[in-house]
């Protein structure tokens, strides 16, 4: 072996296990730092993560873009929805007036709120666009109350990390970190384009969650629960979305 | 064009009486036992690209079939007037598109594969942009020189293309002026405006650096920008593949994996044809 190539050797040698320790260091500091998406496991972790991670470096604080009432979509799209189940048709007959929205987990009062105490809360609005996966886009007014709200009033704590969301449609449920729970753009939306919530979208109480993709915004939402893990919720990949092989987070 | 050019010469003899005759800016033509003629870094770089690219592409046009719609401005759905459309059967039922039928939605892996694709094609090109800075690849092989941009040269080049006759040995160590600036614009103007395009689409990164999708009229503008350049990206491929094609496939596809490009001999037109 000549001396060149015991140098290079030695020299890779060190580079290598520095790289590995890098490695380790970073996620480590990741995880602390709630970097890591849920779906991270898998032949997709690495784009996942990395999407995830410098999104919440950089976008933790930024506010959707909003727009003007004239850029409102007329007329409003309501796209596709599941047929709606027996459950909903019995609440939808008596006119809402029994939805409620239970809120559990790592809070210091659970609680069950009708829609009308959600419409006695600071009432907010945004005109935001909502974009879906499949391409096509549509921007309304929404009408709601900021989920930082709801959660303030049931006193999250400090170690739940998730909101969990769930819609009356079993099939349905999805997960947001905190800084996006507290996001002041983040509402449970019992109203759209001055108007009720239509059923077509998502009447009457949707998640909007508007700096990530329409399917984030879950639609028929009747509970809501904080946690520290995501592991104990169907396969533990955050939501039903990466189930049906869709990534967790879509602010893409 | 199934002319087969002095077969027998070998390269290094080959070179030394042709070099002199070159129009080319490559100053001298290495050694091919010594020298590579693709860098290490730059055949790397290259493959993972290409694997990259075929990638982005399929989960593209997967993703584009759950709405082969396209529309100028902010938004856009089917309830708005397309700026076109593509006529092809969609994977969502919610869109005319005049066939009886819905395709599988494949968007879930393809959205998965399409963000991790461009994720390792954007740390490959940063690292092969950073490095042809400094390696001189850029300076010595991309950029044209002051002859190259005569019209002399270019009509040479666009001539020598249009007769598909196959490029003077010296252009194997070399590229012309038609291909420098076909790289250059690849690199410089289409990768970026694919990656900005991309962004603009994110609703997140917006909400950040809105600008980036204000500037070009909006989240669906981008979108189809997005598209238009994928066209561009294609057909440079394709371009790339049938001018390796010409050139000689096995000895460009040698230089481009090993980085050795072997002598002319195995080169002979009619394998390609």
């Amino acid at each position: 072996m000549t001396d060149l190539s015991r140098r290079k050797l030695i020299i890779g040698g060190l580079a290598a296990t520095a790289g590995v320790a890098g490695l380790g260091v970073a996620a480590r500091l990741a995880q602390k730092y709630g970097l890591i998406p849920p779906d991270h496991g898998g032949i997709y972790g690495l784009g996942e993560t990395l999407t995830y991670a410098s999104h919440r470096l950089l976008t933790r604080h930024s506010l959707a873009r909003e727009f003007s009432q004239s850029q409102i979509s007329k007329p409003p799209l309501a796209n596709e929805i599941a047929p709606l189940n027996d459950a909903y048709k019995r609440l939808q007959a008596g006119g809402f007036a029994d939805w409620r929205l239970t809120v559990t987990g790592m809070v210091d009062r659970p609680g069950s709120f009708s829609l009308a105490q959600l419409k006695s809360y600071p009432r907010r609005s945004q005109i935001t666009q909502i974009a879906c996966e499949e391409g096509w886009s549509y921007i309304a007014e929404w009408i709601g109350v900021p989920l930082s709200h709801v959660l303030d009033l049931v006193g999250v704590q400090p170690q739940a990390r998730y909101i969990v969301y769930f819609s009356i449609d079993p099939d349905w449920w999805d997960s947001i970190d905190m800084s996006d729970a507290m996001h002041p753009q983040t509402f449970l939306a019992y109203g759209m384009n001055g108007d009720e919530l239509p059923v077509g979208n998502g009447g009457p109480l949707r998640m909007r969650v508007p700096r990530q993709l329409g399917y984030k915004s879950v639609k028929f939402i009747t509970h809501l629960t904080a946690t520290d893990s995501l592991k104990r919720f169907g396969k533990g990949l955050g939501s039903a979305s990466p189930e049906g092989g869709y990534a967790w987070y879509a602010g893409i | 064009m199934a002319e087969s050019e002095s077969a027998q010469v070998p390269l290094e003899a080959y070179v030394a009486t042709t070099a002199s005759a070159v129009a080319s800016t490559a100053s001298t033509i290495p050694s091919a036992s010594v020298t590579p003629r693709h860098s290490a870094l730059v055949r790397i770089t290259h493959w993972i690209t290409t694997l990259c690219f075929l990638a982005l592409l399929v989960t593209g046009l997967e993703i584009v079939v759950s709405h082969p719609r396209f529309y100028w401005g902010e938004t856009g759905n089917v309830l708005m007037t397309p700026l076109f459309k593509i006529p092809i059967p969609s994977s969502r039922s919610l869109v005319p598109t005049g066939y009886g039928y819905v395709l599988p939605d494949q968007n879930g892996w393809s959205r998965y594969l399409h963000f991790q694709a461009a994720w390792i094609a954007v740390l490959t090109g940063l690292l092969y942009v950073i490095s042809i800075f400094f390696s001189g690849h850029l300076r010595k092989d991309l950029l044209p020189g002051k002859s190259d941009l005569s019209w002399r040269s270019f009509s040479t080049t666009i001539a020598g293309h249009l007769r598909f006759k196959r490029p003077s040995e010296s252009e194997a160590w070399s590229y012309n002026v038609l291909q420098r600036l076909s790289y250059l614009f690849v690199i410089f103007v289409l990768f970026p405006v694919m990656i900005w395009t991309g962004l603009a689409m994110s609703p997140a990164f917006v909400s950040t650096f809105p600008v980036t999708v204000t500037s070009l009229g909006g989240q669906q503008s981008a979108r189809t920008i997005h598209f238009f350049v994928t066209i561009a990206l294609t057909v440079f491929v394709l371009v790339h593949f049938v001018m390796i094609c010409v050139a000689g496939f096995k000895r460009r596809m040698l230089a481009m994996i090993t980085g050795k490009m072997i002598a002319g001999r195995a080169d002979t037109h009619t394998e390609h044809t």
